[in-house]
């Protein structure tokens, strides 16, 4: 089967050639997947499963990095680094913040 | 571990469809191409994205395919050609 990834030589429509900014939880992601890969923790194979393991509706819905925090969080949890438990009250406590979980304009220094 | 295929080798590309994590593009599978160089050898991505070990390593191979073999309506030059990096046990020899 092909993958949900795999999309060489498909029509794809127009390639958007903009510039545009990170956000700071994008570049901390990349941050997270830097440093899980310096202490083999991790590695790139693995978030590359993970992220073409995603339901198809997920995977065309979510952007770059969101796919990416998916497939890490799904891994660590999986080989026991985090709890799922953890995991669960550290996104309530950050959607219990004022500015929300993303707040507008959190763009990294560049 | 040495090189089955050396470079000028031609190479058929495995049809396969397993499950897993792939590290052939779709549709470059179950073309003929030809071994441009040998990049050395690594351990198995397919076996690291389930956090296993990858050994043994697998050598790793640029073929080079012609781009009118692999797309039908290719309006480019005969001539143009694309490059993949493709590892040891998705290659056969040419039946």
């Amino acid at each position: 089967m092909r993958g949900i990834h795999d999309i060489g030589g498909l029509q794809a429509g127009p390639v958007e050639r903009v510039e545009h900014d990170y956000q700071l939880w994008e570049k901390r992601v990349d941050a997270l997947m830097v440093l899980l890969s310096r202490k083999k923790r991790f590695t790139v194979d693995e978030l590359r499963k993970g992220i073409e393991s995603l339901p198809g509706d997920a995977y065309d819905r979510l952007t770059y990095y969101e796919r990416w925090i998916g497939s890490i969080a799904s891994a660590l949890v999986h080989r026991g680094t985090i709890s799922i438990e953890e995991l669960r009250t550290k996104l309530a406590d950050i959607e219990k913040r004022p500015e929300g979980p993303t707040p507008p304009g959190a763009v990294a220094e560049p | 571990m040495s090189p089955r295929f050396d470079v000028g080798a031609r190479v058929n590309v495995r049809r396969g469809n397993p499950p897993g994590h792939i590290r052939t593009p779709y549709y470059i599978r179950g073309k003929s191409g030809t071994v441009e160089r040998i990049c050395g050898e690594f351990r198995n991505p397919e076996e690291l994205a389930y956090g296993r070990s990858g050994e043994p390593k697998q050598v790793l191979y640029r073929v080079r395919f012609v781009q009118k073999e692999l797309w039908p309506a290719y309006t480019g030059p005969a001539n143009d050609t694309i490059d993949v990096e493709l590892y040891e046990h998705w290659l056969e020899p040419p039946q």
